[in-house]
């Protein structure tokens, strides 16, 4: 039987990888990057930048630790500020990354192949950001162990009950598996890497890694059981772990957190942002690397199509706030509601529907779904959407509560913005080395999508 | 390629058991450092200005825990003595003993003697002697064996797990009241009972629960409230 070098697609759809590719043009291209590409002054002009960055986070994060929580604007009733919101925000950011490597792993989408490698790297260093801000904003992050059940000379417990505690659960469950799923797929393109390695101590490196893989049969059978396995735990996280963190606000009596909506538009707006900051760093990514073949127009309009569903569950959130506001008849939820729309805080809240809602409509036409340019845009809108959606949930509810005499302003500081900002640096110090170390696409997992690896068994008895 | 040869897979699989003993045995070491003497000072004999033993004035002398500290039936403070205490009678015996030449010096000048703290609770924690003698705990129940302490020193480690053993459940440690001075007291037992309102008590748990009753000791819900001790 005549072997297809062309990879069946729809029609009107891009391929998920350019036709012309063979086992060895992939495992070339790809650790190429890594391995021949030298470094570049503009690689090490963003480097410079973003490091910076992220020391003046050390330098924020220090001054916080001699003067304590005070330096932010947090105080009563604001007592939830940019720490509870960035926190959000970049677990949210996370959840694209899991939901890429294991939802769509398991729902057997091949175009995930492609994007899933720096997706979870993205997650991981997004959920290390977000670990930043609950552990500094315990006000005495030394005692953070404290959260945890161990057995301590106080014989007592964390209090169960608070979903603080649970959230301490979900994002290090989360935080745990996704780095073992990210390993675990790493191991083959590890092993590829230790081959094309020449530098002996390059090699050494990349072969401990790898832990002795040869690529046998019994090895693929267990890293494929493995893999399913670990996509298999890794599925209800992404459910979980933002309706974990949705019921840090759900569980309250605030009007504007006492919803039952939150767990479902929390993880909508998670994996909406998520899939926005994945859009944001494969547009880039793919054209200074030439990595276009791999990650073709269609995956970015994958991207924009979950962008636009996720958009509207968001949205769908929103109309029922709002709707429940003037529906259940109750005084402090109708005053939320027309303190967003003409509060102090009501450019934010216009801004947010502008961001989020309006604007990512344009998705709906193909134009903007398959011009990188108007996605970098759009995602970039949704970012800064996604993160003023916290900011209203956060700020605006808690600054007028029930009673007008605890009324106040929320105003953040320079430090608030500069650990703001010193995570971001943070976040893009790690992908900037990230590139430049690993395989940013799986190697292995490009391969499988190639004719030659796929088998003809059937077929050819039927000959 | 393999440039590992194959013997490392036993350094592989030995590491991965290993972490998981080195790190129990991490968590281990920890948990003792923070119950040991180290950091509790518990059993620390530490010096005083004047070596004052509490076994020759207990059990060689039978001085009452209350000559002393006046104000433990009264006061969250069970008191130190003043001076004049010892006065009574170093004023008459041991009078040119070298080793009490601070406590002339001290009762001439006014000036208190200085003596090292042993049992000393953090500032965060609310105790009060007067609660605990009135309720039926005894001096040694906390302090230990003081009538047999030539130099005194903390004998409980007073970490938060050393007060909860007692708040939890009281009846194990609960005695009557006019016993808890006695320093050789002996919780019931089936040869030596222990008579309360003309009903012998063989077990400490029995006793402890009518004791609780009689004593109207608050239940265990009420005084594991964290404000009972951090106010």
């Amino acid at each position: 039987m005549a072997t297809n070098t062309q990879i069946p697609v729809a029609d009107r759809r891009a391929p998920v990888m350019e036709p012309g590719h063979t086992f060895v043009t992939i495992g070339e291209k790809v650790s190429n990057i890594v391995l021949k590409r030298p470094i570049s002054l503009g690689w090490v002009l963003g480097f410079f930048i973003m490091f910076s960055l992220m020391n003046m986070l050390l330098f924020a994060l220090g001054y916080l630790f001699l003067k304590g929580t005070g330096i932010w604007g947090i105080n009563i009733p604001v007592g939830w500020g940019f720490a509870i919101i960035n926190f959000v925000w970049w677990i949210g950011i996370g959840h694209a990354g899991t939901l890429i490597s294991a939802i769509l792993c398991l729902l057997r989408q091949t175009w995930r192949n492609s994007i899933n490698r720096f997706a979870e790297a993205m997650t991981l260093f997004a959920v290390a950001c977000a670990g930043v801000f609950p552990l500094v904003h315990t006000g005495r992050p030394w005692l953070a162990y404290w959260m945890f059940p161990y057995p301590n000379t106080m014989n007592y417990w964390p209090n169960f009950r608070s979903p603080l505690i649970w959230d301490v659960f979900a994002v290090s469950t989360y935080f745990t598996i996704s780095l073992v799923f990210w390993f675990v797929g790493l191991i083959p393109d590890f092993a590829t890497m230790r081959d094309r390695a020449e530098h002996p101590l390059t090699r050494g490196i990349y072969g401990i890694l790898a832990m002795g893989w040869r690529g046998s049969a019994r090895h693929w059978h267990r890293y494929e059981t493995a893999y399913l396995l670990l996509a298999g735990l890794a599925t209800p996280l992404v459910l979980s772990v933002h309706t974990v963190v949705s019921f840090d606000f759900a569980i309250s009596i605030v009007p504007g957190w006492h919803t039952t909506i939150f767990p479902p538009y929390f993880v909508a707006g998670a994996i909406y942002s998520g899939f926005a900051m994945v859009l944001c760093l494969a547009i880039p990514i793919r054209a200074i690397y030439g990595l276009e073949d791999f990650i073709t127009m269609r995956h970015l309009e994958n991207s924009g199509k979950v962008m636009l569903a996720t958009g509207l569950i968001v949205a769908y959130g929103y109309g029922i706030e709002a709707f429940m506001g003037w529906y259940s008849g109750n005084q402090f939820d109708s005053m939320l509601l027309w303190n967003r729309l003409h509060g102090p805080y009501s450019f934010w809240y216009l801004s947010l529907l502008a961001t989020n809602i309006v604007i990512p409509q344009l998705l709906w036409m193909k134009k903007f779904r398959t011009s990188t340019f108007w996605l970098w845009v759009i995602s970039l809108v949704v970012l800064v959407g996604m993160w003023l959606e916290r900011f209203i949930i956060i700020v605006v509810s808690l600054h007028r509560d029930f009673l007008n005499s605890s009324w106040g302003m929320y105003y953040p500081t320079k430090w608030d913005w500069m650990t703001y900002t010193g995570t971001i640096g943070m976040f893009l110090t790690a992908m900037w080395l990230f590139v430049r170390i690993l395989p940013m696409v799986s190697i292995s997992e490009l391969r499988t999508l190639l004719p030659e690896a796929h088998v003809h068994e059937a077929e050819e008895v039927k000959q | 390629m393999q440039i590992f040869p194959r013997s490392s897979n036993a350094i592989a699989r030995a590491s991965l058991f290993g972490a998981v003993f080195a790190v129990a045995g991490l968590f281990w070491v920890v948990a003792q450092l923070q119950r040991s003497p180290y950091i509790t000072y518990a059993g620390v004999r530490k010096s005083q200005p004047v070596p004052f033993s509490h076994q020759h004035h207990v059990t060689g002398l039978g001085i009452d825990c209350r000559y002393c500290h006046t104000s433990v039936e009264q006061s969250s403070f069970a008191g130190i003595p003043p001076t004049k205490t010892c006065m009574n009678c170093h004023a008459q015996i041991w009078t040119n003993a070298a080793y009490l030449e601070p406590v002339r010096e001290s009762f001439r000048s006014g000036r208190s003697i200085e003596w090292t703290r042993v049992n000393q609770l953090p500032n965060f924690v609310y105790f009060n002697h007067s609660i605990h003698v009135n309720k039926g705990v005894g001096c040694n129940t906390c302090h230990g064996p003081v009538d047999q302490m030539p130099l005194t020193y903390q004998y409980a480690s007073l970490q938060m797990e050393f007060c909860l053993d007692c708040h939890r459940a009281p009846e194990k440690y609960l005695r009557p009241r006019e016993q808890v001075f006695n320093m050789r007291y002996e919780p019931p037992s089936t040869g030596e009972p222990v008579v309360v309102d003309g009903i012998a008590y063989a077990e400490q748990g029995k006793l402890g629960e009518a004791l609780k009753k009689q004593y109207k000791v608050r239940s265990a819900r009420e005084i594991t409230d964290c404000n009972t001790c951090h106010r």
